[in-house]
């Protein structure tokens, strides 16, 4: 009978044990709670990939009111796979947090970060299972909010400021997305995703077909793609990012980065290739030869500012908007094997990125600084730390044998496949620019004269090592046994591009 | 009747009829001008919510039905007895009927449904019709959530301008950019 209700429990359990933080107003407890419930979280997750895997997609109708009125909760092998990855992220990220927290985020405060990291993870999840466009609206609010207060638990005065930043470009992505979705309703007045993509499909038919009108759907379009590109930052609309990252306490940031960015493009996956149908987006309207200009340009431009950082952890964040791009990169490309690499690249990106940045929690917590100048020399007296970047760094330039090599060489194939020569050949070069700032961190920690901070540090706890080396490997691992996520993304790519939407609306298990 | 001199007539209508899109488009301009372009946390805060109430008329504006009333059954149409003190009992047992626990497979068609079996012959064949035009209520619905999250939004900002302006001395932006620079 629970087996039944798992999807809804996905969901419910963080969110009710949030306010269960706040109320134990323990911070051990609190902590040992929110702890507790990442991992189930994590073991749903597992489950729920599994049975789709074994049974195919599993939908659940929340207080049994069927799919078109009521909202159902539809797990298939896209949703599935972002909230398998978000949950472990989560918990292992949450599993490394106890010694970071103690020195970054003020004791009175703590139970109230493991609540709201507990919201966060309930927004997050929610996102990627939900089958009704509304709620997506309203979990990535609550995500977003719960993030924005975690951004500004950091302990410098820049913190606030940074979320503050964050919240006004962030609501005006959201109002956006929310005004998309209003015009979708008014055109089809349903908010269940499949049944929209269904319905908004007889709107082309009554158009003969070819695409005569309908400018309520093309202003749709149009804000739904600017809200997700400001919540995925994409490049223009990345401004954001780089002060959220480099002031949200090490932690927190370890989870954003991991997570957040992700989970938008999940939502950008599903709006333009289930709702909005590739053939509208990329051949009626042409999003793909915009989505290929300013992803390719973001790579470059963000990997060019990654070069001249002196900040750690703002390097490692516009690294991030150059992985975006190469994402983007993936799904702009429309073809098979092009979303397919996109997606692996979301997952890739998830632990190369998670395991980089707790490989600097790690620094920061002994060393007290993110300025490369005092991370001079600590591979002498971190050997461990200094290694988990090392090896987490070829994943993100993408070497053979880490999982970046994977994505890259997908990605690679599918331009090649297109006959997109230009952006392949771009593609290499922008690698050699991830090499550069990559190998400036390695150089700064092993080959230069330690500075004071550095010759005073000890190695990291063994939890936090621990708990990186689980994340570093995971990107080897997978770097190697690409089975699982090729796999479940080729399968995805497939299903999402033979636009067989209408599986989802009805038949619960 | 001919299409263009269709669109033609109905060209002012059409201006009129949208008026509350007009106003829409308005405000949301309005608050995202002073979002963009006002320095001082306050104002951004305040054009952000203008913004986002525009959202909230937009929406509201698509679930209204012309002539349509507020989706609740009227009272006269409520089944109820006539024959004196019974009434209160039949009454008591509509809405039973009404309430009872739904067991078939689509429960808003066993709600309907329920619904026009108890409407009382009499009262249909007085109003002509078994039909009576309600307003959407879905749209007003999904705005008490968004208005939730837009007080959550902006009292968590507030919150952190406090913050900010703890640290700073101050909520301009260009100061504190200033500030920053220097430090």
């Amino acid at each position: 009978m629970i087996e039944h209700h798992l999807p809804i429990l996905l969901i419910a359990t963080p969110l009710m044990a949030a306010p269960c933080c706040v109320l134990i107003k323990h911070r051990r407890l609190a902590q040992l709670l929110a702890f507790i419930v990442c991992w189930l979280c994590f073991g749903i997750s597992i489950w729920l990939m599994a049975k789709v895997i074994t049974e195919g997609p599993v939908s659940y109708n929340l207080g049994g009111w069927e799919a078109p009125y009521g909202i159902v909760y539809v797990v298939d092998y896209l949703s599935a796979f972002v909230m398998l990855f978000v949950a472990a992220l989560a918990a292992i990220v949450h599993t490394y947090s106890p010694s970071s927290i103690r020195a970054e985020i003020p004791e009175s405060k703590q139970y109230l970060f493991h609540a709201t990291y507990l919201l966060c993870l309930t927004g997050l999840l929610g996102i990627c299972i939900t089958g009704d466009l509304f709620n997506v609206f309203v979990f990535l609010e609550i995500s977003s909010l719960s993030t924005y207060a975690l951004i500004s638990l950091g302990k410098t005065r820049r913190a606030p400021l940074a979320a503050f930043q964050y919240l006004i470009m962030g609501t005006i992505g959201a109002t956006f997305i929310l005004i998309g979705i209003g015009l979708l309703y008014q055109m089809t007045g349903t908010l269940n995703m499949a049944d929209m993509a269904q319905k908004l499909d007889k709107v082309r038919e009554i158009n003969g077909g070819t695409w005569a009108g309908s400018r309520t759907m093309l202003v749709a379009f149009a804000f739904m793609t600017v809200g997700l590109s400001i919540k995925m930052a994409v490049f223009p609309l990345h401004s954001w990012l780089p002060n959220a990252y480099t002031y949200a306490p090490s932690v927190v940031t370890c989870f954003i980065a991991a997570t957040a960015t992700k989970v938008s493009v999940y939502v950008f996956i599903r709006v333009v290739y289930e709702i909005f149908t590739p053939t509208f987006a990329f051949n009626i309207l042409p999003l793909d030869t915009a989505l290929m200009a300013f992803s390719l340009v973001g790579i470059f431009v963000a990997s060019l500012a990654a070069i001249y950082q002196t900040n750690i952890k703002r390097l490692l964040a516009y690294s991030s908007i150059a992985q975006i791009g190469y994402m983007l990169l993936g799904i702009s490309m429309a073809t098979t094997a092009g979303l397919t690499a996109g997606i692996v690249h979301m997952f890739n990106h998830a632990l190369i990125k998670g395991g980089l940045f707790m490989v600097v929690g790690c620094l920061i917590l002994r060393i007290g600084s993110a300025k490369l100048e005092d991370l001079r020399g600590a591979g002498q007296t971190m050997p461990w730390t200094s290694l988990g970047w090392a090896l987490g760094g070829l994943g993100l330039i993408g070497v053979p044998l880490t999982c970046g090599f994977v994505s890259k060489w997908l990605l690679l194939t599918a331009a090649i496949e297109s006959e997109y020569w230009w952006v392949a050949i771009l593609m290499l070069l922008s690698s050699l620019l991830a090499l550069v700032y990559v190998w400036r961190v390695v150089e700064t920690l092993y080959f230069s004269e330690p500075s004071e901070k550095a010759l005073a540090a000890k190695e990291a706890p063994p939890l936090m090592l621990l708990s990186t080396y689980v994340v570093i490997g995971a990107s080897i691992a997978f770097g190697i046994w690409t089975e699982f996520s090729a796999g479940v993304a080729t399968e995805t790519a497939e299903y999402l591009l033979a636009g067989t939407a209408e599986e989802l609306t009805g038949g619960a298990p | 009747m001919n299409n263009d001199a269709w669109l033609l007539a109905s060209s002012a209508e059409h201006f009129y009829g949208l008026y509350n899109y007009w106003i829409v488009v308005f405000l949301m301009m309005t608050g995202f001008f002073i979002v963009i372009s006002r320095k001082n946390m306050i104002k951004t805060v305040i054009g952000l919510n203008i913004f986002q109430t525009s959202v909230f008329l937009l929406y509201i504006t698509m679930g209204k039905v012309n002539g349509g009333t507020a989706p609740i059954i009227p009272p006269d149409q409520v089944p109820h007895d006539t024959h004196g003190h019974d009434s209160e009992h039949a009454h008591e047992h509509g809405l039973n009927q009404l309430l009872e626990p739904v067991s078939e497979s689509n429960p808003i068609q066993a709600i309907s449904t329920k619904i026009e079996s108890s409407l009382p012959l009499e009262t249909v064949a007085e109003h002509g019709s078994h039909e009576i035009i309600y307003s959407n209520p879905l749209p007003s619905v999904l705005m008490l959530t968004a208005i939730v999250v837009g007080v959550a939004t902006t009292a968590l900002a507030l919150a952190l301008i406090v913050r900010i302006r703890e640290d700073y001395g101050t909520i301009e932006e260009d100061e504190i950019m200033i500030m920053d620079r220097e430090s």
